[in-house]
């Protein structure tokens, strides 16, 4: 067991990634650290792709010389790589508009504690009915 | 008649450069192009569905000039066409019905990105529903969660604000977890394109390879698509989102965006895995009891709402467990019930949300349902149209809503096992009558007679009319020849897996 996970540690480095991340964007009351943990979990995720990739000693495919292309192992799988930069192109937009959110939301409620918020929510809401 | 194949890939690159084009163009003009375009997608799917009906097959689309494995893909086919035009249409429908709550709730300088927003959704949305390419799948999920994150934050009030950023933060979770599956689907069949990993998870599944991880990855994927669609218990969003959102906002959320990642899922589920696979059978299992659990607490939550807003959202829930049942059953007969369910709720929740907003307008604003007292009697049509909606949510025959009851019944009574037959059958008992009594509350309550202190009836926009009146047209061709549409959907099943 602990030899086949020291064998594929960059997964479980990722793994324990994503778990940090999403207990952080679901149990974290702050906003902040809400974002925060959100960037963590997507890290986690590109940081597997990225090791699927990986042949070790290999290069990136960038072919500078066509009389010397050599063989497809002395190449790294670009695919998981393109997939790591469509991710993170993802990953920016998802963050800029969660940040956008809780700029908006502190303007409204002078706080960046949901639980907070939320109670001001509701007896905002108990004074309108 | 080849041509047709281009109509998928014109359908995303109209909303796209309609989105683009919205950006600068006045609010007016916005809502025009934005009305049109989505009046031009129905067409344009609704020609690739008929088109694969006449042919009587699917056919795959490549994008640019590198062809499979590694290119990118789209796949047409009947239910590709079926789902799309219904999309486009409900899009289409949604903003007309609700111009007046958008001129009403957002800023005149804003408007024109509203409509800029609705491009996007219909983008994501048509992408989704024609992709062959898992990954594409994925980032048009997230350009859907974005988009639809725009639609409710657009109107800038403290519950709108706080309803996103719970919407936005499970919907990033669901999509988390749905790219985690993908991640570890693709390092076990090693590609992203549909029929190739169905290739590979054929093989893994025959030689037993890698059953764990196959097993993780598919349960991730629809764990993460169920969060994102609002199946039981991570529908505790809905009512603060419909709830609080525009009404046209409301309608698209609930009508077309939750629609479109569940058509993935059975995309994903018929096209990759295999319906009939036992590496599915742990997760169909799950998804059919949050399913039945989904289509009775969320009966139970609607029927303790103490405003109208609340209830419809609730009963989305409900609504969408029947879906969930039906993927979960997994047989023929049983997806095409969670198709014609789907139709059937997406053409239905717009109409609600949409009269509900009206007979709020003549109650004082106000949408608990003490206030709604009457307001039928104060804006007659909305009270019309809203009892046809509620008519179809309870199962009322003629109606769309009885169809797909009356489908899932008799999947349910075919179902080989004892237990999951009779827990179904026993859910879609309770949740008629719950369904029953919450709706024909609200329509007594609607209708029944008003105070002294009566309003005059508002003036009918034409607008309204059109789309409430297409919305309750459609449900009722879909109620009365649901036999003709059964067949149309059970056709689009057999070409997709």
């Amino acid at each position: 067991m602990l030899d086949k996970l020291l064998m594929n540690y960059e997964l479980a480095f990722a793994v324990i990634l994503f778990g940090v991340g999403l207990c952080t964007l679901l149990f974290h009351r702050n906003m902040i650290k809400k974002i925060i943990g959100l960037n963590i979990m997507d890290t986690g995720l590109y940081l597997l792709l990225a090791s699927m990739g990986y042949v070790e000693g290999a290069k990136a495919p960038i072919i500078e010389d066509l009389t010397n292309i050599g063989e497809v192992a002395d190449y790294i799988n670009p695919v998981p790589s393109a997939l790591v930069l469509t991710g993170i192109v993802v990953s920016v937009s998802v963050t800029a508009i969660s940040l956008s959110l809780a700029v908006r939301l502190f303007k409204k409620y002078h706080s960046l504690d949901l639980d907070e918020i939320y109670a001001i929510a509701r007896r905002q809401e108990k004074e309108v009915f | 008649m080849d041509f047709v194949r281009n109509f998928p890939l014109f359908s995303v690159a109209l909303c796209l450069m309609s989105a683009v084009l919205c950006s600068v163009l006045g609010a007016k003009p916005a809502k025009w192009l934005t009305l049109s375009v989505q009046a031009v997608n129905c067409c344009l799917s609704a020609s690739v569905a008929a088109f694969c009906l006449c042919t009587g097959e699917s056919y795959l689309y490549p994008m640019g000039f590198i062809g499979a494995p590694w290119g990118n893909e789209l796949r047409g086919g009947v239910l590709e066409g079926l789902i799309g035009s219904s999309a486009a249409l409900v899009l289409c429908m949604s903003v007309l019905g609700g111009v007046r709550f958008i001129k009403r709730d957002i800023l005149p300088a804003k408007q024109n990105l509203y409509f800029l927003l609705i491009n996007l959704v219909g983008a994501a949305v048509t992408s989704l529903i024609y992709t062959n390419d898992v990954f594409t799948g994925y980032v048009f999920l997230e350009i859907l969660t974005l988009s639809s994150c725009g639609i409710l934050m657009i109107r800038d009030i403290g519950r709108t604000t706080l309803a996103a950023t719970r919407y936005l933060i499970l919907n990033l979770m669901g999509s988390g977890l749905f790219l985690l599956g993908l991640i570890l689907s693709y390092d076990i069949t090693g590609h992203l394109l549909m029929q190739s990993m169905a290739g590979s998870f054929d093989l893994l599944e025959q030689s037993g390879e890698h059953a764990i991880v196959a097993s993780v990855a598919v349960g991730l994927i629809c764990v993460g698509l169920g969060i994102k669609s609002g199946l039981y218990p991570f529908h505790f969003w809905m009512q603060d989102t419909y709830g609080s959102a525009t009404p046209s906002s409301a309608a698209v959320l609930s009508g077309v965006v939750s629609k479109g990642y569940i058509f993935l899922l059975i995309k994903i589920m018929c096209r990759v895995i295999g319906i009939g696979s036992p590496l599915l059978e742990g997760a169909r299992f799950i998804l059919l009891v949050l399913g039945i659990l989904g289509i009775v607490m969320g009966s139970v939550g609607a029927m303790r709402q103490s405003s109208v807003n609340r209830m419809i959202a609730l009963s989305s829930a409900a609504q969408i467990g029947y879906i969930y049942v039906g993927i979960g059953l997994g047989t023929e007969l049983s997806l095409a019930a969670a198709i014609l369910q789907l139709i059937a709720h997406m053409l239905t929740k717009p109409l609600l949300f949409l009269a509900a907003a009206r007979l709020t307008e003549v109650s004082s604003g106000s949408p608990v349902f003490k206030a709604l007292q009457g307001s039928g009697r104060r804006d007659p049509f909305a009270g019309a149209m809203f009892s046809a909606g509620a008519f179809s949510m309870m199962g009322i025959p003629a109606f769309a809503g009885f169809s797909a009851k009356l489908y899932f019944c008799v999947a349910a009574v075919e179902y080989q096992d004892l237990a999951a037959r009779w827990a179904v059958l026993l859910a879609l008992a309770v949740s008629t009558v719950l369904n029953t009594y919450y709706f024909i509350r609200t329509a007594i309550r609607i209708w029944s007679p008003i105070g002294p202190a009566a309003e005059k009836p508002p003036r009918h926009e034409l607008a309204f009319v059109a789309a409430s009146t297409v919305l309750v047209a459609l449900n009722l061709v879909i109620g009365l020849w649901s036999g003709q549409i059964s067949r149309v959907i059970s056709a689009g099943i057999e070409m997709l897996s």
